[in-house]
């Protein structure tokens, strides 16, 4: 499911994009698709499977197991999910908003060791001069990526040979073995995590001494260029199962050494005050897959001391003023700061403010008393350290308070001490050079922007984009981009942060060249982010950069990320690659691309420029199309490549263009389908699958006859693969499958002949209904097969199976069965299957023991509906299997029975089996006392489908009966039964109305009253419509006056409601019946039964539209006083009545009374608060197009030019209004000017007469 | 006006009357408005054939003489604006 989960978000991210790009509707129909049916996905675990967050770290753990990764990856996951559920207060990634805590390892262990790069030398600024020897020129990074590479290489030379060796020792001492290869792990793990630190591959290289040889050799080609555990272990089975530890990084241990004070904590746990207590590091204790990887040496920023530890209120003991202090540190530091605060010794003044001042004395302490002086023997020991110092002591400081930020800055949280350590101290600004003041003011406008209030964010972010030239993009970038790497940045701060680098940008333009790359580091992981809106902020920000920088800089600048030897650098450039090619256009693109994808040097880079072309087919969708040829014949070569990878990456690709192109553009694929052929012949494994996912999706885009030809080709090989034990292997020839079968030109006959009966074989076995994603995938090919070869092939194959003795499997083949039956109904299904298939079914449905999602149930009711008139000679049979199951002691079983009798009412009916309804009702009539409230509901629901198709009058047991007993039941709070019940009364009311006495119905009315507090909309309206039916059955008066009164209730929801019922009831009865008791109400002097009132006018004029017109003059008097009212509602709700109404008489003839009305709204053209002024600009409206605009201008005259400008603004806004709503009209009815000495401005053309 | 009053739907009104064209403001002069007018009134004359071809009957043109005249004459139709003695 992950797979389909993670194509279906880049699908939906693609569909987003598309609606931003126009084309041609009329050649790129998007409503109609002849492909609709196809499967446009196929998976292949390759590694873009890594993007899948959550999962991937989850495999690693188990790396040590041998069962299925797929079932262990529900184990885990369940197990995740029940922590989750739990509220467990260790599970960080539910709570915490820090990004690191939401990232899987693998986003995690990349971004971090990704070291922002220095400066580069902008090329096309210095022109022939000879760049800076302090900057890097590109040559030089191109040959420091080829050192790193070689090393690599000579590395994995190294290791080969070393392995060979052994192998030719034969084993021997294994004991010894295990304690060397223990040894390599940490310099092993040391070296890839400083990759610039050149001194320990010298060392491999030079020193001829074993041991040195060995220590240095093993797992570092395996750590960086297979990031999945999977494949270490096919690589060197030897210390495979070692190398787990080594994939997560392990700062607790690595970092011990060189910062012993940070370990020994974790950093989410209670902050415990051990920590301080002892200063010997515990390694075991730390919780080194929690912890962020970068603690000390790697942290981002320049100079990893920080400038000011925050301590306030604690000395710093240990070594903590030397590491920058971690958030767990931090959290402890707050810890200790309030119990200090709290147990602190009482001052005198305190003492004295505390007391009375008279009636106490203060005593001398006895002469014999000796303050405890040895801390040993205080209650609560201070750690005795080498470091340690007694405090001064300061009475007077505050200890809850961080110290204030000078100057107006906004709170800095302890985590940004570290950077804006520079702010705090004093300094006067005139004694600092230009620089240093530049980079303090954009300092504490980053400050601001991070952690300020709005309105200072907002004016900061201003400044800093106003101001971004004069600062220039080196002292920006400088301070900007080590924060995005941060390792306690949250989301907020991180999107407000790409913001900055987004508007900074526009303003730099081409003076980011030289930060392009820097730039790119901290923003490619935001590409594979799991937050949809973060990747496409990403995108955004490389897609400006491209714009900005140019293609020329960008390419240099990603180029030597391209055979990176971290395949996480390699990921990301790729994607960027492609919004690089988005930005500036795939032909800008193409012949970059074509020299990397056939690159000689290195695989890497062929790998990396295949993906780019996948990247793009996914990111730009159906805009490929113009490309697609050139984009395929720049991968082709790809396919037949030496190394595996790169063959299956190609596959991928050229399936990703497939589906982006779809259904166009077979022909730019002639040229790989020789290759893709001849590779699915001498293929094994991954590779295959994806080249048979690169078969699936091309398949679809032939014509018919060449289809139906290739998918005979494919079969041979798909034949093979079904008995294929790999799971995935299995998951794909099943959509593989399905995309072939559902092609036009493939035949029924042959799939009959060739394909089911080895299909049926291999897949329908009890086994592949116990994995989740095989079950719906094997469900979804047998419905698609279904569909081309019709019902009775595949209902006959599998119907024997419903009687199988896995529950399971059953379930599958119901599933199965339901879906089929579904689309292609039951016509072809002969009298013994007939039989055959009520029997399993029956069966099925007895016996299965639990049924979560309803299959067993939807399948039945499927397969009665689809059989329709043909299920009558059994109908007996099932309706003595319900009612028996009505009395069944488990409630599950009770529900089920009540809700299958709902789905086949229908059929019964048709069947003529009004009798045995008739039974049925009494039945479920005498069950209504059930207890559990899903039953209830349930029962409820299949009493309404009984009375629906068999009618009021043939309903056993009687109405008259039937309702009473309903009463006391809307009483039940239980949502279902309520939805069930109100749906059932409201029906009654609807239809029978008569059979129930008066006296019966308004007993209901005041239950029904109680409903409407409901949470559920649904059930709101049901009773809302309720009330309607139930005032035309019983006259309107009695509910009426139920109504009337229930709005002096001072629940604002139900006086909405019973409004909302006021005005259907008089939809339903005629207005006139309700008219005069409404207004009557409106004599009580009280404001919520004046406003309801008011408010039932305003929606009874909404509904009952242009019948208003013979009620316009009756309530005028009303609205008049209501518009004159004192109380602001009421000219509001009066106001919205009067829109209504203006919009419903419009040009019926009504206009002295709406110009009589709109003389009392006019005045409150200046009220100023906001829902007021709404409703009378609304009203205003409303008579614009009542009266005409001509009519509103002419109000609007008098204050235009109106002295007050107060007046004015209030004028214009309405005469803008009535402008922009009818422009044209208001031409006739300009006022006249008269012309001026030097203009124009009468208009003669109007008074041209023929 | 509230804090919460700034960011709601009416504060906007203004805002959004001024994107279209021709709409006033309250530090609008009589020139300015006379020229909305002018031009509006243009439009609307060249917009309906019938009073077009009226005009075209009154004035004994083309109507499509008529038309262009109206469409020249919304350049500028009131003349040059006044100095502005205020400033």
């Amino acid at each position: 499911m992950d797979d389909d989960h993670e194509i279906a978000r880049t699908q939906e991210e693609r569909k987003n994009m598309e609606q931003q790009i126009t084309y041609d509707t009329e050649f790129y129909n998007t409503t109609k698709n002849r492909f609709e049916g196809y499967e446009n996905s196929i998976a292949v675990t390759e590694e873009d499977e890594t993007i899948d967050t959550n999962l991937s770290q989850v495999p690693r753990k188990l790396a040590s197991y041998t069962a299925p990764q797929s079932l262990l990856r529900d184990i885990t996951r369940s197990a995740e999910e029940e922590e989750e559920r739990n509220g467990d207060g260790n599970d960080v990634r539910a709570q915490s908003r820090r990004i690191i805590d939401k990232e899987d390892e693998y986003k995690r262990r990349g971004r971090l060791n990704r070291a922002l790069s220095p400066d580069r030398v902008d090329a096309f600024a210095l022109g022939d001069k000879t760049p800076d020897p302090s900057v890097r020129t590109y040559g030089e990074i191109m040959r420091e990526e080829a050192l790193k590479r070689e090393r690599e290489e000579t590395l994995r030379e190294i290791s080969k040979k070393k392995k060979e060796e052994e192998g030719k020792r034969g084993g021997g001492d294994r004991k010894v073995e295990e304690e060397r290869a223990r040894e390599e792990v940490v310099p092993a793990k040391r070296r890839n995590r400083w990759d610039v630190d050149n001194a320990a591959s010298k060392k491999a290289k030079t020193s001829g001494s074993d041991w040195d040889m060995l220590e240095s050799t093993p797992g570092i080609g395996r750590w960086d260029a297979t990031p999945t555990p999977g494949r270490v272990g096919d690589a060197t089975p030897g210390v495979a199962r070692r190398n787990r530890w080594d994939e997560t990084p392990t700062p607790g241990r690595v970092d011990a050494d060189a910062t012993p004070s940070v370990s020994g904590m974790a950093w989410d746990s209670t902050p415990k005050l051990t920590g301080f207590a002892t200063p010997t590091p515990k390694r075991q204790r730390s919780r080194w897959d929690e912890t962020p990887a970068n603690i000390g040496s790697v942290t981002p920023m320049p100079g990893a001391t920080p400038a000011g530890v925050y301590t306030p209120g604690v000395t710093p003991f240990g070594g903590i003023g030397m590491v920058t202090p971690t958030p767990g540190q931090i959290n402890l530091m707050r810890w200790e700061k309030d119990i200090d605060e709290r147990n602190r010794p009482l001052t005198d003044e305190e003492l004295d403010s505390m007391f009375p001042q008279e009636g106490y004395k203060v005593l001398e302490p006895p002469a014999t008393y000796v303050p405890i002086r040895t801390p040993a023997r205080k209650l609560v020991q201070t750690p005795d350290t080498q470091l340690y110092q007694i405090p001064e002591e300061n009475r007077r400081q505050e200890y809850d308070l961080p110290k204030e930020p000078p100057g107006g800055l906004p709170f800095i949280k302890p985590e940004d001490y570290q950077w804006v350590g520079p702010l705090l101290n004093e300094v006067d600004e005139e004694t600092l050079t230009p620089d240093e003041q530049k980079d303090r003011k954009i300092l504490k406008l980053l400050l601001k922007v991070k952690n300020g209030t709005p309105p200072q964010r907002k004016t900061a972010l201003r400044q800093l984009t106003d101001k971004a030239r004069e600062f220039g993009a080196g002292p920006l970038f400088h301070r900007i981009l080590p924060l995005l790497m941060q390792p306690t940045l949250e989301d907020q701060e991180r999107h407000l942060l790409v913001k900055v680098i987004d508007r900074v940008l526009y303003k730099l333009d081409e003076l980011v060249r030289p930060f392009a790359h820097k730039i790119l580091v901290v923003i490619e992981p935001l590409l594979i982010d799991e937050d949809y809106y973060a990747r496409v902020e990403g995108r955004e920000i490389i897609s400006n950069l491209s714009k900005a920088a140019g293609l020329a800089t960008m390419i240099a600048a990603m180029r030597p990320d391209i055979d990176n030897i971290d395949e996480y650098v390699r990921n990301t450039t790729a994607r960027a690659f492609s919004v690089v090619a988005s930005a500036l256009g795939i032909p800008a693109l193409l012949p970059f691309l074509k020299a990397v994808c056939q690159s000689k040097k290195s695989w890497q880079a062929r790998h990396t420029g295949i993906k780019i072309v996948q990247q793009i087919a996914i990111l730009i969708g159906c805009a490929v199309l113009p490309h697609l040829k050139s984009l395929v014949e720049i991968i082709e070569l790809g396919l037949v490549d030496e190394n595996q990878k790169v063959r299956t990456i190609t596959a991928l690709s050229l399936a990703a263009l497939a589906e982006a192109s779809a259904p166009y553009g077979i022909e730019s694929f002639d040229s790989v389908l020789k290759p893709l052929w001849t590779g699915i012949r001498s293929q094994r494994g991954k590779v295959l699958a994806a080249f048979l996912k690169a078969v699936g999706f091309i398949i679809p885009l032939m014509d018919a006859v060449y289809a139906s030809y290739y998918t005979k080709e494919v079969m041979f090989i798909l034949k093979r693969e079904f008995e294929s034990h790999d799971e995935e292997m299995k998951k794909i020839v099943l959509k593989v499958v399905k995309q072939c079968v559902s092609t036009e030109g493939v035949e029924a006959d042959y799939i009959r002949s060739d394909i089911l009966p080895q299909f049926f074989k291999n897949f329908w076995v009890r086994r592949m209904a116990l994995d989740r994603r095989n079950y719906k995938q094997l469900v979804e090919t047998t419905v698609e097969i279904a569909n081309k070869v019709g019902v009775a092939d595949i209902v006959g194959r599998i119907v024997e199976d419903l009687k199988d003795e896995g529950e399971p499997y059953r379930r599958m083949v119901m599933e199965t069965i339901e879906k089929v039956v579904a689309n292609l109904g039951a016509s072809d299904i002969d009298a013994r299957l007939e039989e055959l298939l009520i029997d399993g079914i029956l069966y099925a449905f007895q016996e299965q023991t639990s049924d979560d999602a309803n299959v067993m149930l939807n399948g039945f009711g499927a397969v009665v509906n689809a059989l329709g008139q043909r299920v009558k000679p059994y109908l007996p049979q099932i309706c003595g299997t319900i009612k028996w199951r009505l009395n069944n002691k488990s409630a599950k079983v009770r529900q089920q029975a009540a809700d299958l009798i709902s789905r086949i009412a229908v059929v019964m009916k048709q069947c003529q089996e009004e009798q045995l309804m008739g039974h049925l009702g009494v039945v479920l009539y005498e069950y209504l006392g059930e207890e559990y409230p899903e039953v209830l509901g349930s029962i409820l629901g299949a009493l309404k489908a009984i009375v629906n198709v068999i009618g009021m009058t043939k309903m056993t047991p009687p109405i008259k009966d039937l309702l009473p007993r309903l009463t006391p039941i809307l009483k039940n709070r239980y949502e279902k039964v309520q939805e069930n019940c109100i749906d059932l009364v409201g029906r009654i009311a609807d239809r029978g109305a008569e059979f129930v006495p008066a006296r019966e119905w308004m007993r209901i009315c005041f239950e029904l009253l109680e409903m409407l507090k409901a949470h559920k909309k649904g059930i709101r309206r049901a009773t809302v419509n309720t009330f309607g039916y139930i005032a035309k059955a019983i006259g309107p008066q009695d509910v009426l006056a139920t109504l009337l009164n229930n709005l002096k209730v001072q629940e604002r929801q139900n006086r909405v409601c019973t409004t909302v019922a006021i005005a259907i009831v008089a939809e339903t009865c005629s207005p006139f019946t309700v008219l005069p008791a409404l207004m009557n109400e409106y004599r009580v002097p009280e404001l919520n039964v004046q406003n309801g009132v008011l408010k039932s006018l305003s929606f009874l004029f909404e509904y009952i539209g242009e019948m208003g017109k013979d009620y316009i003059y009756a309530v005028t008097p009303l609205l008049e006083d209501a518009l004159m009212d004192r109380d602001l509602v009421h000219r509001q709700t009066a106001a919205s009545a009067v829109k209504h109404m203006a919009l419903g008489v419009a040009g019926l003839g009504c206009e002295d009374a709406l110009v009589h009305l709109l003389n009392y709204v006019w005045p409150n053209i200046f009220e100023t608060s906001p829902h007021v002024i709404n409703a009378v600009m609304e009203a205003i409206e409303g008579m614009r197009v009542a009266l005409g605009a001509a009519a509103i201008l002419n109000y609007c005259l008098q204050g235009l030019f109106h002295p007050a400008r107060k007046v004015r603004e209030v004028y214009w806004k309405i005469y803008n209004s009535l402008y922009i709503g009818a422009q044209d009209a208001l031409v006739a009815a300009y006022p006249v000017l008269e012309d001026e000495e030097s203009n124009i401005f009468s208009r003669p053309e109007l008074v041209m007469f023929v | 006006m509230q804090a919460s009053d700034r960011f709601n739907i009416n504060s906007q009104l203004e805002h959004l009357q001024a994107k279209y064209v021709g709409t006033g403001h309250a530090d609008l002069n009589r020139f300015e408005w006379a020229v909305n007018i002018q031009r509006d009134s243009y439009a609307s004359y060249v917009g309906h054939y019938p009073i077009l071809s009226y005009f075209a009957i009154a004035e004994n043109e083309s109507i499509g003489r008529e038309r262009y005249n109206f469409m020249q004459k919304m350049l500028l139709p009131c003349g040059l604006p006044p100095e502005r003695e205020e400033d």
